[in-house]
């Protein structure tokens, strides 16, 4: 029968990148392990749109994760003879210029290749027409009308869901490319179009959008930054990146390539379920509001967890919009203070640079110590610190006046001559002036927000 | 009895804006209501005081046997404006871990829980 088919058949999704900045051996170990259908990679955080925006500025051409042409190379004798098709957020703020990049590599291989772009992400083009035809873009953490810092801004994109993805797969492309998708649709949207789930058919829209945030992290939840018997999880150095094991009624399997390392458990991947959670009865997507409340999980053989009862609910008529915008300079500067009273040395050089900023007249919005090694990173709940052989002493700087900032790094290393003893660990010369890319999360209609889709080839 | 609670859970952190969530799991199905009712509102409150600015919301999901907090006011305004080692909150999880319960010996018993090390 070809109902029962239909339940059997069963499609696999790999994910070979976490972020921008992942393992690079990732994509090729994927599709070299053992079968899979496609390869979700994801590049984009917040902060990395900001990143592309200034390369754009600079050149029209660049614009988006120029990582992603090298991890085609690797892939593409899969795209093009095994046909695993491969989804990636890689477009960034010009998918255009990443998908005919694609193109260009494939040529100069001799291989024909069709790929689908996503565009209609970004809306810093139509800021100014939003703010004017009735969308204040607040922001959602502080209320506050983006007027304040419009004049500030680098970048605006709405975070756009599956169907455009979806469309770009039923017209034929191999490898789809987008600008700024969740990171979640990259998975859902191959699930959706190979099994026809309809726009409406919310308990399975969510579960492949919670099978998107369990693999969206690359392997940490195959066994990276596993704290459950961190000692025992076996062969890192060998990680197995995770893999969808998805059926037509929304149930899926996380697992990994044989012989590869890591453990994928059931702790190992709930650990990962509840990274970067907010209420977990609405986990909002553009496509469908997943509850994870309703998830269950089963060991299914080795390193193979089995997720099903997953439940959703009806999308919201927003989409989130991530603005990124100039936000002053920061700078942070330290030193290392050896045994014996190595704390009190640190607090010691840490006051007497306070007084010489104080006297120089500098005032920052913002000036943070800290002590590596004894609270830094638990503060007060690490308790007493004893007799330590060394602390780390960090201090942070932010204003939006980069003279002030610029100052600050030149009042470390004198320290070193003029300030308390035992001082090691300035090597690395002067810190770094940094400018500030802050980000401004906000809602708009999605009614204004049309996305495109556009095959070359 | 005093249990440490990085001996009956593990856990997981990270950031959205200024907001650090901790999830935090049970290490066996079975001491899940246990520690629903220890880590309530006012106990993780009382943990983080000091480091963090906001309120603590809380979340049950007992279908993974885990509860999730959410921190505000964690990450000295978060993301690129953090002036923090850990300015994405990745350590806040096992920051939650150092907590210790008091639990009656019966009960800790009766659960298997091993007893914390007297410090």
């Amino acid at each position: 029968m070809t109902g029962s088919r239909v339940q059997d058949r069963i499609v696999r999704v790999a994910s070979g990148q976490g972020f921008w900045g992942d393992w690079l051996e990732a994509p090729r170990r994927q599709v070299e392990g053992g079968p899979i259908d496609y390869l979700m990679l994801d590049y984009l955080a917040e902060v990395t749109m900001s990143i592309l925006q200034k390369q754009k500025e600079r050149d029209p051409a660049l614009g988006y994760a120029r990582d992603f042409i090298g991890a085609m190379e690797s892939v593409l004798p899969a795209v093009v003879g095994r046909g695993v098709r491969v989804v990636a957020n890689a477009g960034g703020v010009n998918p255009v210029g990443c998908a005919r990049a694609v193109l260009e590599l494939a040529r100069s291989r001799g291989a024909g290749l069709k790929v689908g772009v996503v565009t209609g992400d970004d809306l810093l083009p139509r800021l100014d027409e939003l703010l004017a035809s009735g969308h204040p873009l607040v922001n959602m953490d502080t209320g506050a009308p983006l007027s304040d810092v419009r004049d500030r801004v680098l970048a605006a994109n709405a975070y756009i869901g599956s169907t455009p993805i979806v469309e770009a797969l039923a017209r034929g492309a191999q490898v789809v490319v987008t600008g700024r998708s969740t990171d979640t649709a990259l998975t859902m949207a191959p699930l959706r179009h190979e099994f026809r789930w309809g726009a409406t058919d919310w308990d399975r829209l969510a579960a492949g959008i919670i099978a998107g945030h369990i693999i969206e992290c690359g392997a940490q939840c195959s066994g990276g930054n596993c704290l459950v018997d961190w000692r025992d999880v076996p062969d890192l150095a060998n990680v197995g990146y995770p893999i969808v094991e998805a059926r037509a009624d929304g149930t899926f399997v996380i697992t990994k390539h044989p012989g590869t390392g890591g453990r994928i458990t059931v702790p190992s991947v709930t650990e990962q379920l509840v990274y970067e959670m907010g209420d977990p009865h609405s986990y909002i997507t553009p496509d469908v509001v997943a509850d994870f409340t309703s998830i269950r999980l089963a060991p299914d053989g080795e390193n193979r967890v089995r997720v099903f009862g997953i439940t959703g609910r009806p999308a919201t008529d927003k989409l989130k919009v991530s603005i990124a915008y100039r936000a002053g300079f920061k700078a942070v500067g330290s030193l290392v203070y050896a045994w014996p009273d190595a704390l009190e040395k640190a607090q010691r050089a840490d006051q007497v640079l306070r007084r010489r900023l104080d006297d120089l007249g500098l005032r920052f919005d913002e000036m943070l110590t800290e002590y590596v090694g004894v609270s830094a990173t638990h503060g007060p709940l690490a308790g007493p610190a004893g007799d330590v052989p060394e602390v780390q002493w960090r201090i942070g700087v932010r204003s939006s006046d980069r003279a002030s900032v610029d100052r600050f790094t030149r009042e470390i290393a004198p320290l070193v001559l003029n300030g308390p003893p035992s001082v090691t660990g300035f090597a690395g010369g002067r810190p770094k002036v940094e400018e500030i890319v802050a980000f401004w999360p906000a809602l708009v209609d999605k009614s204004v927000v049309q996305t495109s889709v556009e095959i070359l080839a | 009895m005093k249990v440490r609670l990085v001996d009956i859970a593990h856990a997981r952190s990270g950031d959205k804006g200024d907001t650090a969530n901790v999830g935090v799991i049970a290490l066996k199905g079975e001491w899940y209501p246990l520690l629903a009712e220890s880590l309530t509102r006012a106990r993780v409150a009382e943990h983080f005081a000091g480091v963090i600015t906001g309120d603590v919301e809380r979340f049950e999901l007992p279908n993974l046997h885990a509860l999730n907090f959410l921190l505000h006011g964690a990450l000295d305004g978060g993301g690129t404006l953090s002036l923090k080692t850990d300015a994405q909150g990745k350590v806040f999880s096992t920051a939650m871990l150092r907590m210790v319960l008091d639990v009656d010996d019966a009960r800790a018993r009766a659960l298997g829980l091993p007893a914390a090390r007297t410090a």
